[in-house]
């Protein structure tokens, strides 16, 4: 377990900011994280919140209007952040790999699937042009597609979104990068494929020590997945945990609303969803951002931004709730009565 | 029960595409289902089987090879004439999957959910943004977002993107594809609640297609689970989910991922291998085993179902 608290990589005060026409978005503010090394650590929270952005800047991808204003992302000894475009060449693919959010925008709409794989292969694993095919076939078969030598010759738009979304994971598959960064790898993937390339990534992951930064929405997935949990918010981490921390005890309101916003198969009242809307990142609000949507928010937090308050090693959360004088507050009921049902299941299963 | 006004018809449906000279892919095999006005339609399946092919049949950006689809009584299958067309894009809307690839990078959030408005005849410009900001509410954009250009949203706000221009036509059917996928779960709420309250005030009928068996099994009154290019299982969420019959509703249900990470960790899956399926003696048939139940299957195959439903399912143990 010791090589757990080896970080391979550390994001430290990132702040990054796009110009607008109506002013500058500031999408990233002030995120610190690091990722051990083998571990999947789980970055879950606010759509908008700031999660791509974060990974965008790991990579030097982030589009033209972005600004890094401050912070350093220590990968090896050096800092991305002061990376040219020509210094990423090494990293992109070959060290780091990326699954993207939206498969379709990863494809090149007028090349052959096939060649896309390919051409990955011979580019970064210096493969022979027949190496690379039968190493494609065997991938797109990893991944669940069906007669892979006709899919070879067709064009993404004659692929369905699951399938697409399924060779860009091939691709990424395909190299023997370090760390692997899946944005929403799997939201197209019907549960039993999803299932199935889950495994595939988990399988990698030990035979290669590779370390995996995890965007979803499904928190099922991530229960699946975590080893730690960071949850995001209007462009912070708000609370960062072992996955056993954030699912059983969670401690930010924002956490808990997000719990509670997902159904589960037992759900028939009206879901939960967090009144009002996410906040104008031109303007991001002064204090605890997430305060005016918070029933729990205390006068302090439209003041002061909460610091982390430390629950454990390895269990950190940004909320005034967690000082020493400020009142009892409990997680909502739906929250706690679901966590209570589905360890009682567990109970009985075991029973 | 009272006979229930179909608003939608698809009579075996089929669509097939070109692969090769003289090959073809069954994308759509012999689809038949109906849906009624005013319901909640969950379309479940594997990915890759033909449920954004039916929905693009649906609204007739495809031209089915056979079979026949009928929309409040009037065939809209046939070659489309002007006055079809019309009726075609007055009544019915989609939300497209792919959010990024469905929204022109040109056009800004205002000129791109304001299109729709202006084919409608609503041109007066003042009137266009009033709507445009007040679906954008709805939808949890901020009015500041009408100037912004698609690139400039993360995935999540996209998707709503694609919502809001469906939603600003006021349409009677909507066929929603994937269309909460990309988002966080509070905002996945939102946008079902809007779903459902525009189903309330609009009398809206909706095809819902998803991964998501929670949110399906939460949205729906009835489901349709589908398998390479057929419908395999057909019927009321409730009873889908407890009385699943074919082997791969099975498998779909029993791999539903939890918020637990303990249970995850250990949790058992059922696979669905499509060889078991012998039907090179019998032929298989859509029946309906119990009364709006429908399932997909050989004669022996629906016996064996029979004797499941009497026994009792139990997939999770
Ligand atoms: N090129 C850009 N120009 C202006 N704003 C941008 C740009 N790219 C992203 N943003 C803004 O930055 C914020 C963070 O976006 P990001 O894509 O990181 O969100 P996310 O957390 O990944 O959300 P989702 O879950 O919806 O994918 C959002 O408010 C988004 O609108
Ligand atoms: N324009 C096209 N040309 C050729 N083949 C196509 C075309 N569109 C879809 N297909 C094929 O038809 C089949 C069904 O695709 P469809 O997109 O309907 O699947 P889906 O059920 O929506 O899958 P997903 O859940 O992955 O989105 C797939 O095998 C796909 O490759
Ligand atoms: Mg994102
Ligand atoms: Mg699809």
């Amino acid at each position: 377990m010791d090589k757990m608290n080896e970080p391979i990589l550390e994001v430290k005060n990132l702040r990054v900011s796009f110009k607008t026409y109506n002013g500058k978005v500031q999408a990233v503010r002030g995120v610190d994280f690091h990722l051990n090394k083998g571990e999947t650590l789980a970055i879950v929270g606010e759509s908008g919140s700031g999660k791509s952005v974060t990974t965008k800047a790991i990579l030097g991808i982030l589009s033209k209007n972005a600004i890094i204003e401050e912070g350093e992302i220590l990968y090896q000894g050096k800092d991305l952040t002061k990376f040219k475009e020509k210094d990423f060449y090494d990293i992109r693919g070959k060290e780091i790999s990326l699954i993207f959010q939206d498969p379709l925008s990863a494809l090149n709409p007028i090349m052959k699937i096939g060649k896309q794989i390919t051409e990955a292969l011979i580019l970064k694993e210096k493969m022979s042009k027949q190496e690379a095919k039968k190493r494609a076939l065997e991938l797109m078969k990893t991944v669940g597609i069906p007669q892979p030598e006709v899919r070879f010759n067709q064009y993404p738009f004659q692929f369905s979104g699951g399938m697409r979304q399924r060779i860009v994971i091939a691709i990424a598959l395909a190299s023997n990068a370090k760390i692997m960064i899946c944005d929403e790898p799997t939201t197209a993937l019907d549960v039993t494929i999803q299932a199935k390339i889950l495994d595939e990534i988990k399988e990698i992951k030990e035979k290669n020590d590779l370390s995996v930064i995890f965007i979803t929405h499904d928190l099922g997935v991530v229960a699946n997945m975590a080893d730690r949990i960071c949850v995001m918010y209007a462009g912070k981490i708000v609370e960062v945990g072992t996955s056993e921390e954030i699912f059983y005890s969670p401690a930010h309101p924002y956490t808990w609303a997000l719990l509670s916003s997902m159904p589960d198969l037992e759900t028939k009242d009206e879901l939960f969803s967090i009144p009002g809307t996410p906040p104008n990142m031109i303007f991001p609000p002064k204090g605890d951002a997430f305060a005016e949507r918070n029933q729990y928010a205390l006068e302090v937090d439209f003041e002061q931004e909460p610091p982390f308050f430390k629950l454990s090693d390895t269990h950190y959360a940004a909320t005034w709730l967690l000082h020493p004088n400020a009142p009892k507050v409990e997680m909502p009921d739906i929250l706690k009565n679901r966590i209570a049902r589905l360890r009682r299941e567990e109970a009985e299963s075991i029973g | 029960m009272a006979e229930r006004e179909k608003i939608l018809e698809i009579k075996n449906l089929c669509m097939e595409f070109p692969v090769k000279r003289r090959e073809k892919l069954k994308a759509l095999n012999n689809v038949t289902f109906d849906i009624y006005k005013g319901e909640n339609f969950g379309l479940v399946g594997e990915s890759g089987c033909g449920k954004t092919t039916l929905g693009r049949t649906i609204i007739r950006l495809y031209n089915p090879t056979s079979g026949e689809i009928l929309f409040n009584g009037r065939s809209i299958s046939g070659k489309l004439n002007k006055d079809t067309r019309k009726y075609v894009t007055d009544n019915i809307a989609m939300i497209f999957q792919d959010p990024i690839s469905s929204l022109n990078p040109r056009m800004t959030i205002q000129e791109i959910i304001a299109e729709g408005l202006s084919i409608r005849g609503i041109k007066n410009k003042e009137e266009q943004r009033r709507m445009v900001v007040e679906i954008l509410d709805k939808v949890g954009l901020l009015p500041e977002h009408a100037a912004r250009y698609p690139h400039e949203f993360s995935g999540g706000q996209r998707q709503r993107i694609g919502i809001a221009r469906a939603l600003i036509l006021n349409p009677s059917f909507i066929i929603a594809d994937e269309p909460v996928s990309a988002l966080d779960v509070s905002i996945q709420a939102q946008v079902i609640k809007l779903l459902l309250e525009m189903k309330k005030i609009m009398g809206l009928t909706i095809l819902f297609i998803a991964h998501d068996l929670s949110v399906v099994k939460y949205f729906s009154d009835r489901i349709g689970v589908m398998c390479k290019g057929q419908l395999v299982e057909l019927g009321d969420a409730d009873e889908v989910y407890k009385n699943p019959l074919h082997p791969y509703t099975r498998a779909l249900l029993s791999a539903i991922p939890e918020p637990d990470p303990i249970r995850e960790k250990k949790k058992k899956r059922l696979y669905y291998d499509p060889q078991i399926h012998d039907y090179s003696k019998e032929s298989p048939e859509f029946v309906e085993i119990t009364p709006g139940h429908f399932v997909y299957g050989s004669p022996s195959e629906i016996e064996q179902y029979r004797i499941d439903l009497k026994e009792g399912i139990n997939i999770f143990n």
